[in-house]
């Protein structure tokens, strides 16, 4: 039997991928038997695909269980189930909520291959140097821990990484052209009376409130001190906001999962909404416009990463560290971009993109032909763009990540009352 | 010989007994003790603490909710009662042939073949502001716009309800009306009273029974929905269910089982006040 069946494979890929992929240092475990590791990975659904688990093995050998769950599930098992995973495929807010039990082990920075290649969200909190950190859970503060074994966050880099990123996106809201007419340029509009009866919040209280948030305070209502840890008042006052919206009549709907959010659009009952990326796409699919409207407030931005389990050690810890170099050297990055996510190490991901693909989805270019996803449902027609621009047009005016407040448990009681009101 | 009955008795009520003790009792002992518990984000810590009660009942959407779910629970009541009765009526005393009424009644039966959230489901496209009903409406020039209040309502949440749960009181209905001796009717007829006074005076009383196992069965489904709710008011409207399972999706279970303790004592109560009016198991 070979060893290092890995870089053997890659070698016989050919091409740029291969040299990109070969140039990582060779994970020296026998290939008979990493055959029989197993990692258990759970995580949210936007990145738990089965697909990975499947490339996994063709390229690695050893098998990957996914798990996917909802993202309040997640970070009950991560808190709480510390033995039933591996690898946890968690947001950075939970990530927040979860170091402090200890359940996780900091990762060894020199161990990763294309650390260096990371964008500097992850890293300092700068996509460029003059960029303006966002509030709420930027991931770089709760990327980094003092040393192996610490549970206090670092306030600058180390060497032992509590995430590896693997997937961020920027989310704004989703409007209908078609049945709007006219340009939207700002959070405001949600709650502009002209779409009385026709617009939508999401009903996930700790996504939901940032939506919120966002709204108030480009209406100049409120004014937060970080919109990502608000205080009572502040909570208070962008309830007693939407309640009165609500009132009158303001909102068709809420909606709590993916498909209710893409009928709701589809069907024309709301024309302006919180929505994701990808709910965009399966709108658009159906032949309906609908565009992921970038406005001048900038947008709430989230990201998870892969964070190894206490447990971990010897051969599966190595096995765990050679996926995570395997990562990030592209082929899951492409995959990801494809779907109109981005890849924490944009650069690898290129190779597995084709020109068009990767000029539409991270430079904003214009398409020089039909877009599809990985499973080949089309996206764009040529000559479309990106809503939104390019990666650095759309991460470089993020007004906030998603956070988790200190303030929690008050502001989910106001969520329920708004919900009854 | 006694003695062996006495044990053969046992024996015979131990299986159903047992069943009882494992999925009924004991994991309502569990949700009441559940529900004096304390939680934060992560851990739930075994405690005893009014805390959950406290709050519920300091809190205004507390009253506000429970009355939202006997408003839908009185409605829905009112509506099923009125269609199952005079379903039930029809295939009970207008149908001759006992072919044709068992033919009848299963007709009733099949939408009952398909699941509960897609009989459900299918009723937003057909509300919708551009949906069928708006539509056809539309084109029979009877509105110039669009009916909003049609979905995402409690139009539609008791519409659906209703839709769903006839069923429960048609049955319960139909059964005790088919035991009704004729000779009493007959009797009522013959004694000069009119097809009216026959059924308030003779066919209403002898269905009580059916209908409060129809009212006990609506009631409770109702009161203790909160997917219909949910989907059909676009999570606009609550009722104490979706408390419940906010509760339950935050993690936060102590105080989800404190209110599902006080809905079950809520429908406990009025269910005492039911079997009040009729002896369910004298009458059968």
């Amino acid at each position: 039997m070979s060893k290092m069946r890995y870089s053997r494979r890659a070698v016989l890929k050919g091409g740029a991928a291969a040299a990109a992929a070969s140039a990582l240092p060779a994970p020296m475990v026998w290939a008979q038997e990493i055959k029989d590791i197993t990692l258990r990975q759970f995580g949210t659904g936007v990145s738990n695909l089965n697909d990975v688990a499947t490339k996994v093995k063709e390229d690695l050998g050893f098998t990957l269980e996914m798990t996917a769950l909802d993202s309040d599930s997640v970070t009950q098992r991560a808190a709480t189930q510390p033995d039933s995973f591996d690898i946890a495929d968690i947001e950075y807010w939970i990530c927040k909520k979860v170091w402090p039990t200890g359940n996780l082990q900091a990762m060894d920075v020199s161990k990763i291959a294309n650390y260096d290649k990371i964008v500097g969200i992850f890293k300092d909190g700068k996509l460029t140097p003059e960029s303006v950190i966002a509030q709420g859970t930027a991931p770089h503060t709760v990327g980094f821990v003092e040393g192996e074994g610490s549970s206090t966050f670092a306030t600058e880099q180390t060497n032992w990484m509590t995430l590896i990123p693997t997937i961020y996106n920027a989310d704004t809201l989703g409007i209908r052209p078609d049945l709007i007419g006219r340009p939207i340029e700002s959070w405001t509009e949600l709650l502009n009376p002209e779409f009385k009866g026709k617009a939508s919040i999401l009903d996930i209280s700790s996504i939901g409130i940032m939506d919120m948030a966002m709204v108030c305070e480009a209406m100049g209502e409120i004014q937060y001190g970080d919109k990502g840890n608000m205080t009572r008042e502040e909570i208070d006052k962008t309830f007693a906001i939407f309640t009165e919206a609500k009132k009158n009549g303001q909102f068709r709907a809420f909606w709590k999962t993916f498909d209710e959010s893409v009928n709701l659009m589809a069907s024309g009952e709301v024309v302006i909404q919180s929505m994701w990326s990808p709910a965009i796409t399966a709108v658009k699919s159906r032949g309906i416009p609908c565009v992921y409207q970038p406005l001048k407030e900038g947008y709430r931005s989230w990201g998870g990463g892969i964070g190894l389990s206490a447990n971990l050690s010897g051969m599966e810890l190595d096995a765990a560290y050679e996926y995570i170099n395997w990562y990030l050297s592209g082929w899951v990055g492409g995959y990801l971009m494809r779907q109109g996510y981005y890849s924490a190490v944009p650069e690898t991901s290129k190779d597995y993109m084709t020109e068009n693909e990767w000029g539409y989805w991270f430079e904003g270019k214009e398409s020089t032909d039909v877009i599809t996803s990985p499973t080949g449902d089309v996206l764009a027609q040529a000559g479309e763009t990106r809503d939104g621009g390019s990666f650095y047009d759309r991460m470089g005016s993020v007004a906030c990540w998603n956070a988790v407040m200190d303030e929690n448990q008050y502001m989910v009681r106001k969520w329920n009352e708004f919900i009854a009101a | 010989m006694l003695k062996n009955r006495h044990i053969q008795g046992w024996l015979q009520a131990s299986p159903l007994t047992l069943v009882l003790l494992g999925f009924l009792i004991l994991p309502i002992i569990t949700i009441v003790v559940v529900s004096f518990w304390q939680a934060t984000e992560f851990s739930i810590i075994p405690a005893f603490s009014f805390e959950n009660y406290e709050f519920l009942f300091g809190s205004p959407v507390t009253y506000k909710v429970f009355f939202a779910t006997f408003k839908y629970a009185f409605i829905t009541w009112a509506m099923t009662l009125a269609i199952g009765f005079t379903v039930a009526y029809y295939l009970a005393f207008h149908i001759r042939s006992q072919t044709l009424q068992i033919a009848l009644f299963l007709l009733c039966t099949i939408p009952f073949w398909t699941s509960n959230i897609i009989r459900m489901i299918s009723w937003i496209p057909f509300l919708g502001r551009n949906g069928i009903a708006n539509s056809a409406l539309q084109s029979w020039g009877i509105i110039d716009q669009p009916l909003e209040w049609l979905l995402y309502s409690d139009f539609s949440v008791i519409l659906a309800f209703v839709h769903l749960y006839t069923l429960f009181m048609v049955v319960p209905i139909f059964n005790t009306m088919t035991r009704i001796d004729h000779s009493l009717i007959e009797a009522a007829r013959d004694n000069g009273a009119s097809g009216f006074q026959t059924l308030v005076h003779v066919i209403l009383p002898l269905t009580k029974p059916g209908i409060m196992i129809g009212t006990i069965f609506v009631l409770t489904l109702v009161m203790g929905d909160f997917i219909t709710v949910r989907f059909m008011s676009g999570s606009q409207k609550a009722n104490v269910g979706r408390l419940i399972s906010n509760d339950i999706s935050l993690l936060q279970y102590p105080s989800a089982a404190a209110t599902a303790v006080i809905l079950l004592i809520t429908v406990l109560i009025v269910i005492g006040i039911l079997l009040r009016f009729v002896d369910i198991r004298k009458e059968l």
